[in-house]
């Protein structure tokens, strides 16, 4: 990942920070700056609860370069408790164990390194829920 | 010397622990080195997965802190600190990670705090004077390693992963009270690593007596004189836990029972954690403590030093969600050698 994308896209990555449409309350994540509900302008940012479902999700065993330590793995469509979906691996689960529907919360781990010398990568991935409220 | 206290009186507002999912016993390694003739310092380690490393598992824990801690907003965080003798990078800073991770960019104070297993404590006598200064409101200061020891040496079996976050602010809002600390340090070549080495060197005789013993027994008796507390005034005792005996061993030299010392041993099951040691094991007693409980503290570090601190319970926890130290203890799944062969990344994979 190029350095200056990398600085970038830190909020959202670390975060989980998205916007929130002005008008008509929708959650909008990846940011996009445009509600794609009602199209209003939507620049408040959001920072998003991190907690969700599995929608649907698949395993990689032949994985692009960089990936190629953590096969088998899998790459998941969560939907958020605000309501976006989007992509991410999930992380401390067997791929057999993964299941629709199955709760999961957002963590922070390394994504990828760019080789021995360059940056690592963090950012989002999701795992099943460790606990809930006692 | 006199006990340090601040001008304003200080304490824990909120706090969290972390520790990864994975163990190793220490008989698959004894398996491996020795034909299961190792005499075993540990039932098992805490092994951290591919993807984490003191950034990712202090960012957990700092979140749980924040958590416990109603009404902080991360934006009220005056540093960050994170004490490791692990950080990812050789040069850039892994605080500025955690502290951009919770949201308490840009106006903070960040730094990475070093010295062996003591560097947590470190970071948390720092916190405890830049909030009883008035400097900040709050300050979190955080101890987490994932320590590494040379196959088939004797760190092998207890070099663990995992810590814990503190989030030191006015004692007015704290669930726990720091009541005053000690350090006590001197040049000892107990334990090191130079620059570019992968793995630690221990000098085997200085390990025991002249180290982990003298300076946690002389930074206990130092606190307990100045405050003119003794062993029955505390209900828990926390010590560095390089191993199951030395902990139980030094509490006794000190005049500590196993019940003061057990609720905070943690070393059985994850494995000694180095910066995040003792520190670990007073969330463990934060989890149970019980207003009116005082707790005793005692950090050691290689090259060496101890830190010692007087904490008293105020408030019953408000946990908001976040998992209790034993919930991650309990989450474990055992790995083989092989797995953890691979976790450290020794196979190279092109
Ligand atoms: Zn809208």
């Amino acid at each position: 990942m190029e350095v200056a994308r990398f600085w970038r896209t830190t909020g959202q990555r670390y975060q989980l920070t998205g916007e929130v449409c002005p008008n008509c309350g929708n959650k909008i994540f990846p940011p996009r700056d445009v509600c794609p509900a009602c199209e209003h302008e939507a620049k408040t940012p959001y920072t998003f609860s991190g907690k969700g479902e599995v929608y649907s999700y698949s395993t990689i065993h032949a994985a692009p370069e960089g990936f190629e330590k953590y096969v088998p793995y899998t790459v998941a469509l969560v939907r958020l408790e605000e309501g976006p979906l989007i992509t991410a691996q999930l992380t401390d689960v067997d791929t057999k164990d993964v299941k629709v529907g199955m709760p999961v919360e957002m963590v922070t781990r390394v994504l990828r390194e760019d080789g021995e010398r360059g940056m690592l990568v963090y950012g989002y991935k999701f795992r099943p829920v460790l606990a809930g409220p006692r | 010397m006199a006990l340090m206290k601040p001008v304003r009186s200080v304490g824990i507002v909120g706090y969290g622990a972390y520790v990864p999912r994975y163990r190793l016993a220490s008989a698959e390694i004894g398996e491996l080195w020795t034909d299961g003739n190792a005499i075993t310092p540990v039932k098992q380690k805490s092994v951290p997965g591919l993807d984490e490393d003191v950034a990712t598992m202090s960012i957990e824990a700092a979140r749980n802190a924040l958590r416990r801690a109603t009404g902080v907003a991360p934006d009220k965080l005056g540093a960050v600190w994170v004490g490791s003798e692990s950080h990812p990078y050789a040069v850039k800073p892994t605080s500025t990670i955690v502290a951009e991770a919770l949201g308490a960019t840009p106006h903070t104070q960040a730094a990475d705090w070093q010295f062996a297993c003591k560097a947590g404590t470190e970071a948390l006598q720092a916190a405890i004077g830049f909030v009883g200064s008035g400097m900040s409101d709050y300050a979190l200061a955080i101890g987490m390693d994932a320590a590494q020891g040379r196959p088939g040496d004797a760190l092998e079996y207890t070099a663990g992963a995992g810590g814990a976050a503190f989030l030191v602010g006015p004692a007015e809002s704290a669930i726990a009270e720091f009541e005053g600390s000690v350090s006590y340090v001197t040049d000892t070549p107990d334990f090191w690593r130079r620059q570019h080495e992968r793995f630690p060197e221990h000098s085997g005789r200085f390990t025991g007596e002249p180290a982990y013993f003298h300076h946690i027994t002389s930074a206990a008796r130092e606190l307990l004189d100045q405050t003119g507390l003794h062993p029955a005034d505390f209900r828990y005792a926390i010590f560095h836990q390089p191993n199951a005996k030395f902990p139980l061993k030094v509490g006794e030299d000190l005049g500590f029972t196993r019940a003061q010392i057990e609720p905070g041993l943690l070393v059985n099951e994850i494995g000694n954690t180095y910066a995040g040691s003792s520190m670990i094991g007073l969330t463990a007693v934060l989890d149970i403590a019980a207003p009116g409980d005082r707790i005793l503290l005692v950090s050691f570090g290689s090259g060496a030093g101890s830190d010692a601190f007087s904490i008293r319970m105020k408030e019953t926890v408000d946990h908001h969600g976040a998992p209790a130290t034993r919930d991650y203890v309990r989450r474990s799944l055992m790995i083989n050698y092989a797995t953890y062969s691979r976790f450290k990344e020794n196979y190279k994979l092109n």
